[in-house]
């Protein structure tokens, strides 16, 4: 474990792309907790990992495939904090009627101001092209 | 024989492994259900899962905490999950530069819409206020959101929860707004949706057009890293003054 200066087998491609990710999460982590940023480490993890796939034009095989892999099954990874709405029976209890209409009302007027404000934009502006 | 499964089972109960292949085999079952129901979003597996979850845990006396042991393996996977989302926001670059100014002020519009009227609402309907906070990033894919919900002093479980409705809000609502509104072009509607209901709205769009559903991923991406640098600011700054 990390005794022998070299090794003669290839490393496997997804550890070595989960390591990348791991990587970029742990600079963000530190980059939020050094200089006391709002954001949350992975979050600034995916700006730097975006900025690096700029800057190499795309990212590598591996790292796309276990990328991919891992997004497939990003509903699994909600279910342990989802499963945290147990604690908050009570709560939902208390304040059902402020967090339900809250939620229809804002989540439907958010779809509409953004699709009526995209329409209203990309009208000047028709698919994007330049107009040279 | 009685005593041995007890003996069996409080051994088990003290156990990760056993919190964590709860998780899995929910998942597994969700996702057969979900597929079986020709992704019909009521049936969103996220939903199921964590109701069979609930019911099984609630059923057999086991406190969340234990659970939770367990399940933090899979908890844990989130953070490198949000790092991968650039991944296929990359895949977007090139059409994301064509249009990059409508694009960003419908972002900037769309973003603070979903979340200053949820909080709004919420609180003059006389929500707590971490349930206020806790509902603030509900527009923004999960391991965002819990993310931001801490920083702002929200609760992450709750806000996990408030997600999850929210894309399945989206995801069945959206295209009777695009009804009454008239909206008819497939980048326009997957923009909105992605901006509105992160992943479950994105899911949803990718079923309608392949250019529904690209446009709803960058929406859903760009909304994240905004609401992330935006919302722990401004919050505090509208608390203030109103107190």
């Amino acid at each position: 474990m990390g005794t022998h200066p070299h090794h003669g087998n290839h490393p496997n491609p997804m550890i070595g792309a989960l390591t990348v990710l791991l990587v970029f999460q742990l600079v963000g982590e530190a980059l939020a907790r050094g200089l006391g940023l709002p954001i949350p480490g992975p979050v600034i993890g995916m700006g730097l990992m975006f900025a690096a796939l700029v800057l190499r034009s795309g990212p590598s095989a591996e790292l796309r495939g276990t990328a991919t892999g891992i997004l497939q099954h990003l509903s699994l990874l909600f279910i342990p904090a989802g499963t945290g709405v147990m604690l908050h029976f009570q709560r939902l209890a208390d304040e059902w009627l402020p967090l339900t209409v809250a939620l229809i009302a804002s989540t439907l007027l958010s779809i509409a101001v953004s699709a009526l404000l995209l329409r209203a934009l990309s009208r000047h502006t028709p698919h994007g092209e330049d107009p040279q | 024989m009685k005593p041995a499964l007890g003996e069996i089972w409080v051994y088990l109960s003290t156990t990760p492994l056993l919190g964590l292949t709860l998780t899995l085999l929910a998942y597994q079952g969700a996702l057969w259900l979900y597929r079986r129901a020709n992704h019909h979003p009521l049936l969103n597996p996220v939903m199921v899962a964590v109701t069979v979850l609930v019911l099984v845990l609630t059923l057999t006396g086991t406190p969340y905490q234990t659970y939770f042991d367990g399940a933090q393996f899979v908890h844990f996977l989130l953070g490198p999950a949000t790092v991968a989302l650039a991944i296929p926001l990359y895949a977007q670059w090139e059409r994301l530069k064509g249009m990059l100014l409508p694009l960003l002020v419908t972002l900037v519009a769309g973003s603070l819409t979903a979340a200053l009227s949820a909080v709004g609402i919420a609180a003059l309907l006389g929500a707590s206020r971490e349930s206020v906070m806790s509902m603030a990033p509900k527009s923004v894919t999960m391991p965002i959101a819990m993310g931001v919900a801490e920083r702002l002093g929200g609760l992450p479980s709750l806000t996990a929860v408030l997600v999850m409705s929210t894309g399945i809000l989206g995801a069945v609502g959206a295209r009777y707004v695009y009804l009454l509104l008239r909206i008819e072009d497939h980048a326009v509607r997957g923009f909105a949706i992605g901006i509105a209901s992160h992943g479950i709205g994105t899911a949803r769009a990718f079923q309608v057009s392949e250019q529904a559903g690209a446009f709803a991923a960058l929406a859903m991406g760009l909304n994240g890293l905004l609401t992330a640098a935006m919302l722990p600011w401004i919050l505090p700054w509208l608390e203030s003054l109103l107190h």
